[in-house]
């Protein structure tokens, strides 16, 4: 998920209306939709269950190959990958029936993809093809090039909180898509639980991807960009592969895991020798992020397993910390953490929620969703089908 | 980092001038952080003080002691070496010291207690780093002119001076040290902390440690500074292409801080040096402390943030970067304040701790020009050449002032006012003028000195040590125009006075002042008796020439200099004959005569100029006038010699000396109509911001509504563009071809500037009519 580093002054204070996508028609299939961010690109596929023997017959092979293809693997090629668990069954979408798929692979597999593509002959089946994220429109040239693919680019927010709207209002697969945590400090009183999402507004998104975007959401369609920050799943991802020489976000994960922060970071209590009682700091609270690596010996004391966990709460708890301070400001109090930062990251999500909960003294929620990631493709699939998220009856 | 001690011990310390008057030290306090040491004590100096006889008209120079706080930062490693240096120096004042306490503070304190307690004999307390913090800071932005900038790199003049804030709360205090934190101050003793950051200097030292070669702050800068963090982050146009044109968010921006070392071990992002990385870490953590501490001040409605702590340092990537962030994120709202003491906050907070019971924030400091090391860019430059072992030790020193100083009630909007007319931080031309002019005039001011004590043997010697130091300064202000505040022809008088004093010479001028108040005095009944033969229009035409002829004498300019040492009978009447014929350059007389026709002024403020025909045959028959008009007169002088200005010691026998050759002086001084009083500065030059609280008060009470700046340094170099809530006269006589040309003028020019009082709120006048580089004549000229 692509996710810049500030605000754009000038949008300020005029918040931004974006209008409502178009009412029903159906695109012939196959149906995509998709976000391609600075480090991850991200695919949604409606694979339809719903075929009439008429439709069967008429339907080329390509678009049959396609299915076949994405719907029999897990995995393509080296590192693309469908996350099965995430998958949506018998979702009604445009008057169809039939499954949501995700998948992802790193951006820069980009070239390989649309090889992929050109060689299943993807342009002989339709010409656009939706997307957002920034790749969309690195992209551009390449999807036209390589695989013949006229590209709908589509913005990243607007994609992102219609995706957001239509994921939860379709349920997931029976159970809630919106989630809290309950003790998320207390290993064994720490419980996941479902969060009524219907009547959501306001609301914060914080979007963390290689960077992070920070959205107010006031209404299905009345949203600004507030915030922003650089130091995001890229920055976590980055460091971690310069001090560890770990490969892959999941190889980081694993050993932040496994370490122990406090051998990297300096402690108040490393500073006052206990608590600082003066301005009412905790001996634990971290003082300095990385603020032991300068001493020679501690520097080579430290594991990679507890420089990957340093790294991961440095950037975790600044993000809760610019999150709140915008929440605030913004007066809103329910946040919404969103991105693919949080995939297999229960240590990222759990910190947010202390972050939320410590600070405020409860007034906070920080929510997450099931989807993480995938949301932009989301909004990008529904701009196919031309299908307003919102035309969909929503339980009241 | 700690000090090394074996290392330590093959360190030698550098001269003697570092610990200024240690001998002296009465009381002491250290700020003791990883890399640095501060220390700070007080002491007394020996300041000889050209007294006046209160009976005859005779001056002796006689000794007094001034208080004096000395601060010295050094690197940790000369830490042990230097308290065994202040042990061995401190023999003599032992006793005195005995019983006192060491307050210290910073993080390494509680680490060297018993080092300094060993070493010193002294009993260590220990003290809040953040509370000193703080104090330290209030106390220098009360204190300090010019303490606080902001710092705009791509301006020709990144340093943008502030004068001293009278609305000083509240503001955001943001410390960075290892980590961040920050401060909300609302007054002297009301403060919090709002809030923080683990990601500080600690971070980027930590990281930058663990990632490049560097072993050091200095190094890591260094590196940052060649770097490149484009081959490191990942930029908007990395993923978009270009830019994110429906957000504005510029192609340039950075999106991912490290994004593009993710893909560095599949080879395709290898092309990234350690400057890279030193580079993007450098600008990841001032961006997020610039983001943060925006947030903060904006959800607690703060508009000034000042940044201190060991991570800014006066870098100028560092207060760039952060300075950017806090324009980005707050739209221009908020202003990045930085502090040009910024290292020494915590010493002064923990020194004032120790000096409660001194008082010391009752009084007003000043700093010392003379004995301060001042700010330099202390970024290291490309070819980095480590800085010499004396360098490398910092000193800031304060003189406590007499009288507490305050602004003048008559000036229009205290906060918007500045003193000086040209700021030559931001005029080339006119700065390598005047430090040009005040190198070629070195040899003569010493001269002078030197002849002002002729039964001091080591006169010459001093005079010497004198022109060396002055030198000195003068390069480092070529080099470095900040590294004091905004240079002005005022800080550079002010600073030659200074340093004067530091060699004993209290005041070279004392003797010729003396014959020149003498020789004026003679003709005065003459000239008085001439005034009362003139009808009014003449008499006031006369008068008001009459200041001005007084203003052609003035040691302080070359032209008048060169005329008087060739010419002994050079008097009133030559002197009036070298006055530009009206109209003058700015001429405002017309109005003036005018106004006196109407009634009388309630009270004059007159600030005086020099020694001699300019007080004597100039400002006391102008100040009998306003007297026997009924007005109420304030005439002050400055508390302190400077140049051949009358100082308020030698006005008040000057005054009985008048009043015995004129009775209606001798009324209004017994009456009290006419009062005379000491302005507070030691300065040809005047700050209005910084007068003595009692004049202040007395202004107060009599209700000014005429303020009268009499004098180049006065009313020309300072003040020229003062607006007043009451009216003013500026009067001026041009002895300096170089600006009289600026001016649109000729040496001898004569500045009559009248102006009505004005009430329109935050009005201020235009700068364009000096010190711009098209002379133009000013539109008073065209009457």
């Amino acid at each position: 998920m692509a996710a810049n580093g500030a605000a754009k002054p000038a949008m300020d204070g005029a918040t931004t209306r974006r209008p409502r996508l178009g009412s029903m028609s159906r695109p012939p299939f196959p149906w995509f939709g998709m976000d391609i961010g600075g480090t991850l690109a991200k695919l949604v596929y409606y694979e339809p269950t719903d075929i009439t023997p008429d439709e069967a017959e008429a339907e080329r092979d390509s678009l049959k190959v396609i299915r076949k293809y994405l719907t029999s693997n897990v995995a393509y090629g080296k590192e693309g990958i469908r996350d099965t668990h995430l998958e949506m069954k018998n979702l009604a979408l445009c008057g169809r029936k039939g499954n949501l798929h995700f998948i992802r692979f790193p951006t820069t597999g980009m070239e390989r993809f649309l090889h992929m593509g050109h060689e299943k002959n993807f342009s002989s089946l339709h010409t656009t093809f939706c997307a957002t994220g920034g790749g969309a429109y690195r992209f551009e040239e390449d999807f036209l090039r390589i695989a013949g693919l006229q590209l709908n680019k589509l913005d990243e927010l607007d994609c992102l909180i219609h995706g957001i709207h239509y994921i939860d209002s379709s349920k997931f697969n029976g159970s809630s898509e919106c989630y809290w945590y309950k003790n998320p400090t207390r290993e064994d009183l720490c419980e996941k639980m479902p969060f009524d999402f219907r009547n959501p507004y306001p609301y914060i998104v914080v979007n963390i991807g290689s960077g992070v975007s920070i959205l107010a959401v006031y209404s299905q369609d009345d949203y600004k960009r507030i915030s922003g920050t650089s130091l995001g799943g890229g920055t976590f991802l980055g460091l971690c592969c310069l001090l560890t020489g770990c490969d892959t976000f999941e190889d980081a994960i694993e050993m932040a895991a496994n370490g122990n922060s406090t051998n990297v970071d300096k402690l108040v209590k490393d500073i006052y020798g206990g608590d600082y009682t003066r301005f009412a700091l905790s001996g634990e609270t971290v003082a300095s992020s990385f603020g032991n690596m300068h001493i020679k010996e501690k520097r080579e004391a430290a594991s990679k397993e507890d420089l990957a966990r340093a790294t991961l709460v440095t950037i975790t708890n600044n993000i809760g910390s610019i999150a709140r301070m915008c929440a605030l400001t913004e007066k809103i109090e329910r946040v919404v953490f969103v991105g693919n930062f949080l995939r297999v990251n229960p240590i990222s999500m759990k910190l947010l929620a202390d972050a939320m909960d410590f600070w405020s003294s409860g007034q906070l929620k920080a929510l997450f969703l099931e989807h993480e990631g995938y949301f932009g493709a989301v909004g990008a699939l529904l701009q196919l089908t031309k299908t307003s998220p919102f035309d969909v009856p929503i339980d009241q | 980092m700690c000090a090394e001690r074996s290392y330590a011990r093959s360190i030698s310390l550098p001269p003697d001038e570092v610990f200024r008057n240690l001998r002296n030290a009465k009381r002491f306090a250290m700020d003791i952080g990883g890399s640095l040491a501060k220390l700070a004590y007080y002491s007394t100096v020996e300041r000889s003080r050209a007294y006046d006889d209160h009976h005859l008209y005779e001056i002796q120079e006689q000794n007094e002691l001034g208080a004096r706080i000395h601060f010295v930062k050094f690197e940790m490693t000369y830490f042990e070496k230097c308290l065994d240096f202040i042990k061995e120096n401190l023999v003599s004042s032992h006793g005195e010291m005995m019983g006192k306490v060491v307050k210290a503070t910073g993080g390494g304190s509680h680490k060297y207690t018993n080092l300094i307690r060993d070493k010193l004999g002294l009993e260590c307390d220990k003290e809040d780093e953040m509370q000193c913090l703080i104090q330290g800071c209030i106390f220098v932005l009360r204190n300090i002119t010019n303490e606080a900038f902001e710092y705009q790199r791509h301006s020709p003049q990144p340093y943008k001076f502030q004068t001293m804030d009278a609305d000083l709360f509240p503001f955001l205090l943001v410390n960075i040290g290892s980590g961040v934190s920050i401060v909300k101050v609302e007054s002297h003793d009301k403060y919090e902390r709002i809030g923080g950051s683990s990601i500080g200097g600690g971070s980027f030292l930590g990281l930058g440690c663990k990632l490049t070669k560097a072993k050091n702050f200095d190094e890591l800068l260094q590196l940052a500074s060649q770097g490149d963090h484009r081959n490191v982050d990942m930029l908007v146009r990395d993923i978009y292409g270009g830019a994110y044109s429906a957000l504005g968010l510029p192609g340039e921006l950075i999106a991912s801080s490290f994004g593009k070392m993710v893909s560095a071990k599949d080879g395709e992002g290898q092309e990234f040096e350690e400057q890279d990385i030193a580079k993007s870490l450098l600008h990841t953590i001032s961006n997020d402390i610039g983001q943060i501490s925006c947030l903060y001040a904006q959800l607690h409605g703060l508009r000034k943030i000042y940044f201190g702590g060991f991570f800014i340092r006066g870098h100028p990537v560092t207060m760039h970067t952060i300075t950017y962030a806090i324009n980005f994120w707050s739209r221009g709202t908020l202003q990045a304040l930085f502090l040009r003491h910024e290292g020494y906050l915590g010493a002064i907070g923990a020194f004032l701790k120790g000096a409660e019971e001194d008082d010391s924030e009752k009084y007003c400091w000043g700093e010392n020009y003379a004995g301060s090391s001042g700010l330099h860019s202390t970024s290291p430059p490309p070819d980095f050449i480590p800085r010499d072992r004396t360098a490398s030790f910092d000193r800031f020193e304060l003189d406590r002032l007499e009288r507490p100083l305050v602004s003048l009630p008559a000036l229009l909007d205290p906060p918007s006012y500045f003193p000086d007319t040209v700021d030559l931080t931001e005029d080339p031309d006119a700065r390598k003028y005047w430090l040009d002019c005040f190198e070629e005039a070195l040899g003569k001011v010493a001269a002078r000195a030197v002849a002002s004590q002729p039964s001091r043997d080591d006169a010459e010697m001093r005079a010497q040590q004198f022109m060396a130091k002055y030198n000195k300064r003068l390069e480092t202000l070529r080099e470095h125009p900040f590294a004091y505040g905004s240079l002005t022809v005022r800080s550079l008088l002010d600073t030659r006075e200074q340093c004067l004093n530091e060699f004993h010479f209290a005041d070279p001028y004392q003797h010729i002042k003396q014959q020149e108040n003498e020789a004026a005095l003679r003709i005065l009944p003459e000239r008085l008796q001439h005034l009362d033969s003139l009808e009014f229009r003449a008499r006031q035409v006369a008068l008001a020439e009459g200041l001005l002829a007084g203003n052609v004498f003035d040691w302080g300019a070359k032209a008048i200099t060169r005329l008087m040492e060739g010419d002994d009978s050079f008097g009133f009447e030559e002197a009036m004959s070298k006055l530009q014929a009206r109209p003058w350059l700015v001429d405002d007389l017309d109005p003036w005569l005018e106004r006196l026709q109407d009634h009388p002024h309630k009270c004059a403020l007159i600030f005086a100029d020099n020694s001699g025909l300019d007080i004597i045959l100039g400002v006391f028959p102008f100040a009998r006038e306003m007297v026997l008009r009924g007005t109420q007169v304030i005439l002050c002088a400055n508390s302190k010699p400077a140049l051949n200005d009358v100082t308020y010691g030698e006005l008040k026998i000057l005054a009985k000396k008048v009043a015995e050759l004129c009775p209606t002086i001798r009324t209004a001084l017994s009456e009290g109509h006419l009062k005379v009083m000491a302005s507070g500065a030691a300065s040809p030059c005047l700050d209005l911001s910084r007068i003595d609280e009692m004049l202040s008060q007395e202004c107060q009470r009599r209700g000014v509504d005429l303020v009268v700046l009499e004098g180049m340094g006065r009313a020309i170099h300072t003040n020229y563009h003062a607006a007043f809530s009451c009216e003013s006269l500026k009067l001026a006589v041009l002895k300096n071809k170089w600006l009289a040309n600026r001016l649109g003028g000729d040496v001898f020019s004569v500045i009559f500037k009248y102006t009505k009082g004005s009430k329109v709120e935050g009005k201020t006048p235009s700068k364009n009519d000096i010190g711009t580089q098209q002379p133009r004549k000013s539109p008073e000229t065209d009457r």
